[in-house]
């Protein structure tokens, strides 16, 4: 099993639900976060007072998949979430160790 | 005797604050004065607006700046100051600023509103036309409410609480109440009858007012006098924790949009209600105030656009309310060409006053008080020597011994413009001065850096802006 991070834009996470609930995926994570990367960050100017910022605003999607899973849903959220401009995000995996559904108590690829 | 001449010129459309309690004598020898129930009701609703520009406009338009830790500290500041005034009002601030006393204080005889009936009148500007007295009390105390709140916002986000409420009760005390005096106390029009009663009555009114300064609805009382306090205030408290180190951005320019334009509907209360009747010059008064501050707001927003490359909305926000300001003293004596050029001129200055001098300068004016009304309000006192003048589409100015414009000098009338500010600054400034340092010694003026830290929201009023 497999997690899959992915950060993107926060305008594209709409497309990339739809891709992964169209791939059969049945449940992600999302949380509304902030860093920099290549995009970095802008400017604000208030009366004259120049604020730098250097975070801006992500989406962050977490969806745990079985092994046989993994490229495809990977591929999906790349086509999903891409719009060819810098600043579009990235996308991390990591092993997977275990799943549990807490309702059941399955546990491995059964919990997904 | 050119001194005497101006000042009964300048006696007559003479700043909003005229009034004037119609005493009996003056009353039985010209016409008896009459109370129209057009003029009374426009009264109530001008009081109506200036209230609304206080409580929430300026709250807001303060509000929105700060970060959202401080947010109800301003909202808290600018709602009690505004009813403190009020209740000072009604003990003595009326009786000081409109009673008849020397040139610079005002009697005590009304103390506690003492004798006033819902019969008793308040002269306007026009003669044999009078208001009922208690709208004219209430009128001028939302000015008196506004005014020391104008002054938080220069140093917001790190002065105690408390610190700000004794501040205020000096400062209204003993410096917007003689300022009040000096410049809009006068017998009212009904006194000036002959060139020698005209003399008598003249003598009687205000330092600033004698001296022929004009200013309709508080140019001076109002703006030049909070802004120097902002000023001195800003620099004797010091500088904001991380001020040019960490990120002091507004929270919500939405609200300071929200709060601005509340201040720009409440401000044709506070100008035209200024005329203190509903006529042909209270409408050119309503003009004057309209295109003066969509003047300032094209030229603040041009100027923001041109040299950092991008119109703000806090800038557009910031550009009508110095136009507001700046047309303040001069709206009853402009023509519509002329608060144009008013407002665009205090457009353009006061986004140089609050982008470049205060930061070459180094103080921390958190909210502009001073770089806004300061700013624009001297640029409308001086402008108003120039807009008023007849050549150039200005009324003149009226003279009731003649009942007629008077003739009208620019250069004499910029001598007493003059007068007008630099009694202003240096009074103000004087009298904030003793008083912050009064405050600093008794109660302290500052926050602890902790309390800074946390935010005034929390550790002055235990309470938080936003549960989101």
């Amino acid at each position: 099993m497999k997690l899959i991070t992915a950060i993107v834009k926060p305008f594209k996470l709409d497309d990339v639900r739809e891709a992964l609930s169209d791939m059969g995926v049945s449940g992600v994570t999302v949380t509304e976060v902030k860093g920099f990367g290549r995009q970095k960050g802008h400017t604000e100017l208030y009366r004259g007072a120049e604020y730098v910022v250097d975070f801006l605003p992500k989406a962050k999607v977490e969806v745990a998949v079985a092994d046989q899973l993994l490229n495809q849903a990977v591929a999906a959220i790349t086509k999903a979430a891409n719009t060819g401009k810098i600043g579009d995000g990235k996308i991390f995996v990591t092993n997977l160790e275990q799943v549990v559904r807490i309702r059941t108590g399955e546990t491995g690829d059964e919990a997904l | 005797m050119k001194h005497l001449l101006n000042s009964f010129m300048l006696v007559a459309l003479l700043g909003f604050a005229g009034f004037a309690i119609a005493d009996p004598e003056t009353a039985v020898a010209a016409v008896t004065p009459t109370v129209n129930k057009g003029d009374t009701a426009w009264m109530i609703m001008a009081t109506v607006l200036v209230i609304l520009m206080v409580i929430p406009g300026l709250a807001l338009f303060y509000g929105g700046m700060v970060r959202a830790k401080n947010m109800l500290s301003v909202l808290m500041q600018v709602f009690v100051i505004f009813s403190m005034m009020a209740i000072l009002w009604a003990i003595y601030g009326y009786s000081i600023a409109f009673t008849e006393g020397n040139a610079f204080f005002g009697g005590f005889s009304k103390l506690f509103l003492f004798g006033i009936t819902p019969d008793s009148l308040a002269a306007t500007f026009s003669k044999g036309v009078a208001i009922p007295e208690y709208i004219y009390v209430a009128f001028q105390l939302t000015f008196a409410g506004i005014t020391p709140a104008l002054i938080i916002g220069a140093f917001a986000e790190r002065v105690k609480f408390s610190a700000i409420l004794v501040f205020m009760l000096i400062w209204f005390t003993f410096a917007y109440l003689p300022i009040a005096h000096m410049v809009w106390y006068w017998a009212g029009p009904d006194a000036y009858t002959d060139a020698k009663t005209g003399e008598a009555a003249a003598a009687t009114a205000g330092f600033l007012f004698q001296k022929g300064a004009l200013d309709f609805a508080g140019g001076t009382v109002v703006h030049i006098n909070a802004g120097i306090a902002g000023l001195i205030g800003c620099l004797m408290v010091g500088k904001r924790i991380g001020f040019q180190k960490e990120s002091l951005a507004p929270h919500s320019v939405t609200l300071t949009m929200v709060g601005a334009s509340l201040l720009w509907v409440g401000w044709f209360g506070f100008n035209v209600g200024s005329n203190l009747e509903a006529n042909g010059l209270s409408a050119l008064v309503f003009v004057n105030t309209l295109l003066a501050s969509a003047a300032a707001t094209l030229a603040w927003s041009g100027a923001e656009w041109i040299i950092r490359g991008k119109p703000s909305m806090l800038g557009g926000a910031s550009g009508a309310i110095a136009g507001l300001v700046a047309i303040t003293p001069a709206c009853g004596w402009s023509g519509p060409m002329g608060a144009i050029c008013l407002g665009i001129v205090a457009g353009a200055a006061c986004f140089g006053a609050v982008t470049s001098l205060k930061s070459l300068l180094g103080y921390d004016d958190s909210l502009d008080a001073f770089g806004v009304h300061g700013i624009g309000g001297i640029i409308g006192a001086l402008g108003t020597a120039v807009v008023a003048s007849p050549a150039l589409g200005g009324t003149g100015v009226w003279d009731y011994v003649a009942n007629g414009v008077g003739e009208y000098s620019m250069s004499t009338q910029f001598i007493s413009q003059l007068w007008g500010v630099a009694v202003s600054i240096i009074w103000s400034g004087t009298v904030s001065f003793i008083a912050f340092k009064f405050v600093d010694i008794m109660i302290g003026l500052r926050v602890s850096e902790e309390s800074e830290r946390e935010g005034l929201d929390i550790s002055e009023h235990g309470e938080t802006a936003y549960h989101i």
